[in-house]
């Protein structure tokens, strides 16, 4: 049995014993010198992670249920684990530039994608609680990377104390489930929820909502966001926009579709209510914002209310909907941060909107791609982030929450305004003090693909690479 | 050539990649180069479209030149024209090579303007190609991206207000466009727009948060429709972005613009909200009725006090826009024959009047009406051409404006008479606008001295006007030459809308009290 136990966790073993080498590796070898080797050797395994997922077919449990390894699970593994390895690459130069290469970098993200793989696998509380803590702490440290920074260690502290509660939260939750069903697993606790549930099931679940609201960012419990992504290193930031949003969000359909799949009544509301709460709430609050990374997290906020648009619906086009609207979403942040990381002016960097200003003049590829880039972010068509809200709405109006749906329609156009205006800083306004420095090779490619698998994505040729076919097959999977 | 439709749709958008990837320099030979780029791309462009128009067949009242292909989940990649849109595809392949003639002597950026304008031909063309809901919505929606930039990059002294204001306005009526298109694609179960055609949407009457709704879903359909087609018409009282829209775009936008964008609302209307939702079209047909006749008298009122040459041509299209909802939601055949009429013949005269003023603000960089006066004395050809116009836009016999506002009226007489008195005054207001403009600026003396230099037309810009010269004159003395091409659709068209009402009246679903022809069908 236990042979077959860890055939089925082979990657995340694999992933784990990467980490204590290279962790040895950094302590007893040269240190820091090795950190811009094992960034990229890390990004190489993550990779290496990535395809076997990907090539991976069949439906596996090991430990009594408690790991799941299915086509769910892989589809969002293989999101991960391509958008921290290409985070983790393009935070490679940067480290170096701004005195931030340690060793310890790539070893805390092989740690939290450790994680994130084993929260998307999950099919108990207790693995569940395991993965979340993995990922969460790693997370908290690198919020802090920068020691000597007041506002990176401030993000660092705020994440964590947040965290915490939203753990405690998070805990206190599934013992109440625990309590009234009378197991961990998600299968037992379905049966029981599925016959009815009780007052304290519903108690835990709305508890379970809020720790997992907090680790995706939703409004209400999105108050950590915009500073912790603010004082972050961008790289980190970067890191934070992608891989675990999506870990975060595929965890959130796990428990709600596998261990409450039979009382969707029960959590709909609640869904629906964080759903328009992010929305409008990431999209009015950026209006204001100046700061470009501060823009991402409520775009990230605004985000992931449409992601659980899908969620709400409670269906499998809901869970295939959602399955598609984080790879696109993490497919677009990993080109808007590539830039975000090279914007430097006399070898510091810069993240205030305004030192775009006039960039369609000075650097019109990359003008051009972060238009496009942005329009995505909005959601216009033909750009592929459109097809994203196309399918959570297209989810919704099926499970007969139409009003839902127009909601989401309203708060996408309030959202419009502000991508529109970093465009127009881009491509009308006079030049500013413009920025200095090069773009290198690797973000410049991650930019220029990004943007290009956006604008290309909906030719009919192209039928945005098949996602859709495979997030199907992947949904279909959590309905067995 | 099977495939000719998908060949006309991007060919335009092979030019602007052409023109984006391998043009290099900003030197006057590299814009030169672009412009010429654009110039073949568009002629190309309406060429090959010609095929199109030679191969169809106008008695078939189907779609033609079908291509269908495989696309996302549930959705197809099919394009195909009928009587409706194959003219409205003609239109646009046919004005853009003037526009792109019209912008010879832009200076600024003049690599990324042509490829604005090329992607958006791709784009209009799409609109009117689509036979998949989702595809049209897609082409629809992706229209305000290069037309944004157009504004706000090469626009006037308030282009950023202008753009916004153009793109977020027509954004929310859209976004509640694309809830409608989910909700009938999780109704219906398809995207196919002939499919669409042929299924019924329920208008039993619901009742929703306490209100009761007659025509339930249908009316509620049509309402999200027609936010978005309203805004994209223009309509009174959703109009004000294009003003501004108008002012601020350089003289190639407008024309697109006016000539080209807002057709697709009025094709919205014709290829969605009638067809589709006929009986909540029947009950909303007195709500149109007050908005056009509204839209007609009060913005040609508004359009008299105009300062700016460009503004009151803005106002004049919204109010020539209120005839084509007039005959379209008379739904019968005089009444949607003349909108479309009416719309291509406005494509026509409204671009025309558009570069006309592009003309004079070229030499004079001013749009401000009271800064000219008695051009006639140095300008003869353009005091000519410019006379034309404004008669075409009063809608005298002879001209295009003529047939478009007569069959609207006469459509819309047979349903409501008042409407058609309304509409009747507002052809008396266009007369006093348009012709007062025409006095202060060509006619008089010419006693400022700023003008005393002016000169006349270029070879360039009378070659530009004399295809619309022709074909606003064509279509005057001659309008079977297109009402024979559409006319078999409309008819079909409306003998759909007249069954789909009787029925719904003889289930007892809705009831008219007056003495309605739709229930007849006589024709």
């Amino acid at each position: 049995m236990l042979s077959q136990d860890v055939t089925v966790i082979l990657p995340e073993i694999m992933l784990a014993i990467w980490a204590m080498i290279a962790l040895m590796a950094g302590a007893y070898g040269p240190g820091d010198k090795l950190a811009s080797a094992l960034t990229w050797a890390t990004a190489g395994v993550l990779a290496v992670l990535g395809l076997i997922s990907g090539f991976g077919v069949g439906e596996a449990t090991a430990f009594n249920g408690g790991f799941v390894s299915d086509g769910f699970s892989r589809f969002a593994k293989v999101v991960i684990l391509f958008g921290a390895a290409i985070m983790l690459i393009l935070s490679d130069g940067y480290m170096r530039r701004h005195d931030l290469a340690k060793f310890e970098y790539p070893v805390l993200i092989a740690l939290a994608t450790l994680g994130m793989m084993v929260m998307v696998s999950a099919g108990d509380l207790m693995v569940l609680y395991m993965g979340l803590e993995l990922q969460s702490l790693a997370l908290y440290v690198i919020a802090a990377f920068r020691r000597d920074s007041l506002r990176s260690t401030e993000a660092g502290l705020k994440y964590f104390v947040l965290g915490a509660l939203s753990s405690g939260l998070l805990l206190y939750g599934a013992s109440l489930v625990y309590g009234y069903s009378g197991s961990t697993k998600f299968s037992a606790i379905a049966e029981v929820a599925a016959d009815g549930g009780s007052l304290g099931m519903l108690f835990g679940l709305a508890f379970l909502c809020a720790g997992l609201a907090f680790k995706i960012s939703a409004a209400p419990f999105h108050m950590w966001t915009p500073d912790v992504y603010e004082g972050a290193p961008t790289p980190v930031t970067g890191f934070f926009a992608t891989a675990p949003k999506a870990a975060a969000a595929a965890l959130f359909a796990r428990v709600l579709y596998d261990g409450f799949g039979g009382a969707v009544a029960d959590w709909q509301q609640i869904l629906a209510f964080l759903a328009v709460a992010s929305m409008f709430l990431g999209s009015i609050a950026a209006i204001g914002q100046t700061n470009l990374k501060r823009l991402m997290a409520y775009s990230s906020i605004a985000h992931m209310g449409f992601a659980l648009v899908g969620l709400a619906a409670g269906t499998e086009e809901g869970a295939r909907s959602l399955l598609i609207y984080l790879a696109i979403y993490v497919s677009m942040n990993i080109g808007v941060f590539a830039f975000i990381l090279t914007m430097e002016r006399d070898g510091k960097p810069v993240t205030e909107i305004s030192d775009l200003a006039g960039l369609s003049k000075a650097r019109p590829g990359q003008a051009l791609a972060m238009a496009a880039l942005f329009f995505s972010l909005a959601g216009i068509p033909p750009l592929v982030g459109f097809f994203g809200k196309w399918f959570v709405f297209m989810a919704a109006v099926e499970a007969g929450l139409t009003p839902l749906a127009a909601a989401g329609a309203v708060a996408s156009v309030i959202g419009a305004f502000y991508y529109l205006r970093v465009i127009k800083i881009m491509y009308f306004d006079e030049a500013g003090q413009g920025l200095t420095g090069s773009m290198p090779l690797v973000h410049g490619l991650a930019l220029g693909v990004s943007a290009l698998i956006m604008g290309v994505g909906w030719l009919p040729v192209v039928n945005l690479f098949g996602v859709p076919v495979l997030a199907e097959a992947a949904a279909a999977s959590l309905f067995h | 050539m099977s495939n000719i439709l998908t060949l006309v749709t991007f060919l335009p958008l092979i030019g602007a990649l052409v023109l984006i990837l391998v043009l290099r320099g900003e030197d006057a030979a590299a814009q030169l180069n672009a412009k010429v780029v654009a110039l073949i791309a568009t002629t190309a462009t309406f060429l090959l479209s010609l095929v199109i128009l030679g191969g169809f067949d106008a008695s078939d009242t189907g779609f033609q030149f079908v291509e269908e292909g495989e696309w996302l989940l549930g959705l197809n990649y099919k394009l195909g024209v009928d009587g409706i849109s194959v003219l409205f595809v003609m239109l646009t392949t046919f004005l853009m090579p003037i526009v792109i003639g019209a912008s010879w002597g832009v200076t600024h950026r003049v690599k990324e303007y042509m490829a604005a304008f090329l992607v958006l031909e791709t784009l209009m063309i799409g609109v009117f190609a689509s036979l998949d809901m989702v595809l049209f919505y897609l082409f629809f929606e992706a229209g305000l991206i290069p037309m944004f930039l157009i504004i706000g990059i090469w626009g006037g002294a308030n282009r950023i207000y202008a753009s916004f204001k153009f793109f977020l306005y027509t954004l929310l009526g859209s976004l509640l466009m694309l809830v409608a298109m989910i909700y009938m694609y999780a109704e219906a179960g398809t995207s196919d727009i002939p499919t669409l055609l042929a299924y019924e949407f329920s208008a039993a009457p619901i009742t929703l948060l306490g209100w009761h709704i007659v025509g339930g879903v249908q009316t509620m359909l049509w309402l999200a429709f027609f936010a978005s087609f309203a805004v994209k018409m223009p309509m009174w009282p959703v109009h004000t972005w294009l003003p501004d829209a108008h002012v601020q775009a350089p003289t190639a936008g407008s024309v697109v613009l006016a000539a080209i964008l807002l057709k697709m609302g009025g094709y919205g209307f014709l290829r969605f909200s009638l067809p589709m939702f006929p009986v909540a079209s029947e009950l909303m047909t007195d709500f149109v009725f007050a908005l056009s006749v509204i839209a007609i008298i009060y913005t040609s009122l508004v359009a008299m006090m105009q300062e700016d040459m460009k503004k009151l041509i803005a106002y004049s299209s919204v109010a020539h826009m209120g005839f084509v909802t007039l005959g379209i939601f008379a739904a019968n055949r005089q009444g949607v024959d003349g909108a479309i009429f009416q719309m291509l013949s406005h494509g026509f005269i409204s671009g025309a009047l558009f570069l006309i003023v592009g003309v004079i603000y070229d030499r004079m960089h001013t749009r401000d009406i009271a800064a000219y006066g008695g051009l006639a004395v140095r300008m003869p050809a353009f005091a000519l051409i410019f006379m034309l116009f404004t008669m075409g836009n009063v809608g005298l016999p002879g001209t295009s404006g003529f047939i478009g506002e007569f069959l609207t009226m006469a459509g819309t007489f047979q349903v409501s008479t008042w409407a058609a008195a309304g509409a009747a005054t507002g052809v008396i207001l266009s007369a006093a606008y348009a012709l007062w403009l025409y006095r202060r600026v060509v006619l008089g003396d010419l006693i400022k001295q700023s003008l005393s230099a002016i000169t006349d037309m270029t070879g360039r810009e009378r070659l530009l006007f004399a295809p619309l010269v022709v074909g606003t004159l064509l279509l005057g003395f001659y309008p079977s030459l297109i009402t024979d091409l559409f006319g078999p659709a409309v008819q079909n068209l409306v003998n759909g809308v007249d069954h789909a009402v009787a029925e719904a009246t003889a289930d007892g679903l809705i009831q008219f009290a007056g003495a309605a022809p739709a229930a007849g069908g006589t024709h």
